[in-house]
């Protein structure tokens, strides 16, 4: 609780500051004057030497009154604060204390020191100490020869890999990433329908490894996967490879290292890694879907764990997902799309956008089945080398779209059972009519991928529309 | 080693453990609910279910989730819960 100060003058100290100690024989010059004066210090409880000081020993004073310099005067009237000055300047306090000659004798100013309450070897202690009553949680207490990693394996807390353990301190200093207050539930959590609150995404969070930056973009996501369009159930519960994808797009990606670039969906960075990371293991533990329980993938894909990456922006011809998708250019973004894992799509030779996307539509045409047609979405990823190729020839999103398009109308006789010696098809009926291979909206294009190599990517995705899952797309929130 | 303490990071319920009803001696009079969750030929192992059951002397009724990626709706569970004594939900593929 804040505590309350009496009304007057506030000072607070510390003895390890050279700024203090120079003040310290004024308050006992501004004591003199008839000001109601009341000094706490920080470190020393005999220090000042001029006056007798009160010692903020736990720090309470100094962390709710959020003191980040010492020395500090507060002016409190009636029990709150109405001004406050700090370091050393003649002017300030000759003005504040209303003494013309208070330190005449002393230089013009002095900076201050850092307060010992934003001490960075205090401050994850303190904000225990003052602020962990916010948190609803259980308390697991681990004994002290138990090895907190192989615990957390043992409780089932964990996606096969080791987790961070999540100590009230890292769950505090994951939520200064938010402005939300812990106990707000974000979405129903499947498949056990859980209300899920922002502590627990923290709590998941530190443990997948993420930075309380990334967390507004954890939280977004699974506000994106968690609702009826998104069907994470569903998607949960397949006997399909897939998992949530998560494409990041707005100038925050570069504020958070995300990667966008060499290497962007595999191993490396911190940042794309652990925000997968957190929505799979917040999806496990609080929404209770494992797999071999409610997550009955016949083979799963190793994106499962996560798979989170950035839109190359500035390099990209098509401008963003997230703007095709009806987000403002340069809000912060997330799409989520059920997908699989990536295959590569490989044209070295192609210099014409005709050529590369009658590649790109061979490559799309064997989404999950050469004869699948109009059930699946898919993500085209294309590089850094394969859309210059598009840029030099003027062709942007909608170009590219439209032609890809063209190219997957497929004649029905290439698709009924049977054909193609193939079982698998569509009902004989549909052999003299043409159909689409994809539904209108049902290719994604993105721009990521390193500098060199004229390969871009297809993410296969699920069933499609009502009867599975939709991409979703939201801005993401402080 | 360690002395930690750690915060649950599961959503801290257990599921109600629920008894599951004794089986019946015979279907005969009572009213058998099928649940097609709509996926692929369901309806073909569903169809011969019924016939088996009404040769059997059972009344049945026939269900349809909206979609096999979705739970059932509440509504659907619950005209499924007041109609019948039993139920089978069918899988295919």
């Amino acid at each position: 609780m804040k505590p309350q100060l009496p009304d007057g003058l506030v000072a607070i100290v510390k003895r390890e500051c050279a700024t203090c100690v120079m003040v310290d024989p004024l308050f006992a010059h501004i004591a003199a004057s008839g000001a109601s004066l009341t000094v706490y210090t920080q470190d020393d409880p005999t220090f000042p030497a001029s006056v007798a000081a009160l010692h903020d020993a736990d720090l309470s004073v100094s962390w709710h009154y959020d003191i980040e310099t010492v020395p500090t005067l507060l002016r409190i009237e009636n029990g709150v604060e109405v001004d406050r000055t700090f370091g050393w300047s003649k002017d300030a306090w000759q003005k504040f204390t209303g003494i013309a000659d208070l330190g005449a004798d002393l230089p013009v100013m002095r900076p201050g020191c850092g307060s010992l309450s934003v001490d960075p070897n205090l401050e994850d202690e303190l904000r225990v100490r003052f602020t962990s009553s916010t948190l609803h949680s259980r308390h697991v207490e681990l004994a002290s020869a138990e090895d907190e990693f192989e615990s957390m394996f043992i409780r089932g807390w964990t996606d096969g890999l080791p987790v961070i353990p999540p100590t009230p301190e890292r769950v505090l200093r994951m939520l200064t990433g938010t402005t939300r207050n812990p106990q707000e539930v974000v979405a129903i959590a499947p498949p056990n329908l859980v209300q899920l609150t922002v502590e627990k995404i923290a709590i998941n969070a530190v443990m997948a490894g993420a930075l309380p930056e990334y967390l507004p973009w954890i939280i977004t996501a699974l506000e994106a996967v968690c609702n009826d369009e998104f069907n994470m159930h569903g998607v949960l519960a397949t006997t399909m490879p897939v998992g949530p994808v998560i494409i990041c797009n707005g100038p925050g990606t570069q504020a958070i290292g995300m990667n966008s670039g060499v290497n962007v969906f595999g191993q490396g960075n911190r940042a794309n890694l652990t925000i997968g990371r957190a929505v799979q293991l917040t999806i496990r533990n609080v929404g209770g879907g494992k797999p071999g329980e409610v997550d009955r993938a016949t083979h799963g894909n190793p994106g499962k764990l996560s798979f989170c990456f950035a839109e190359d922006e500035a390099g990209s011809p098509f401008g963003t997902l997230a703007e095709e998708r009806g987000i403002a250019p340069q809000q912060n973004a997330v799409t989520v799309f059920a997908g699989e894992g990536p295959r590569c799509v490989v044209d070295q030779a192609a210099r014409t956008p005709e050529q590369l996307t009658n590649s790109f539509a061979a490559c799309l045409r064997a989404t999950h089945h050469p004869k699948s047609v109009l059930s699946f979405d898919a993500i085209l990823v294309v590089s850094p080398d394969h859309s210059r190729v598009f840029a030099e020839a003027g062709w942007g999103r909608e170009r590219l779209l439209s032609e890809l398009h063209a190219r997957l109308q497929i004649p029905g006789a290439e698709l009924v059972r049977g054909a193609l010696d193939m079982a698998e098809g569509l009902p004989a009926k549909f052999a003299d009519r043409t159909v689409p291979k994809f539904k209108a909206r049902g290719i994604l294009l993105a721009h990521a991928g390193g500098g060199a190599g004229l390969f871009s990517s297809v993410i296969g995705g699920w069933a499609n529309g009502a009867m599975g899952s939709t991409p979703v797309t939201r801005p993401v929130l402080s | 080693m360690s002395a930690s303490i750690l915060l649950d990071p599961t959503n801290e319920s257990r599921p109600a453990q629920r008894e599951q009803l004794a089986r019946p001696a015979s279907v005969k009079g009572l009213t058998v609910g099928l649940l097609d969750i709509v996926k692929a030929r369901g309806d073909i192992y569903l169809n011969r279910l019924e016939e088996l059951f009404v040769a059997e002397g059972a009344k049945v009724l026939r269900f349809r989730k909206p979609t096999f990626t979705k739970p059932a709706p509440p509504d659907l569970r619950h005209e499924i819960s007041i109609q019948c004594n039993v139920v089978i939900e069918a899988l295919a593929d």
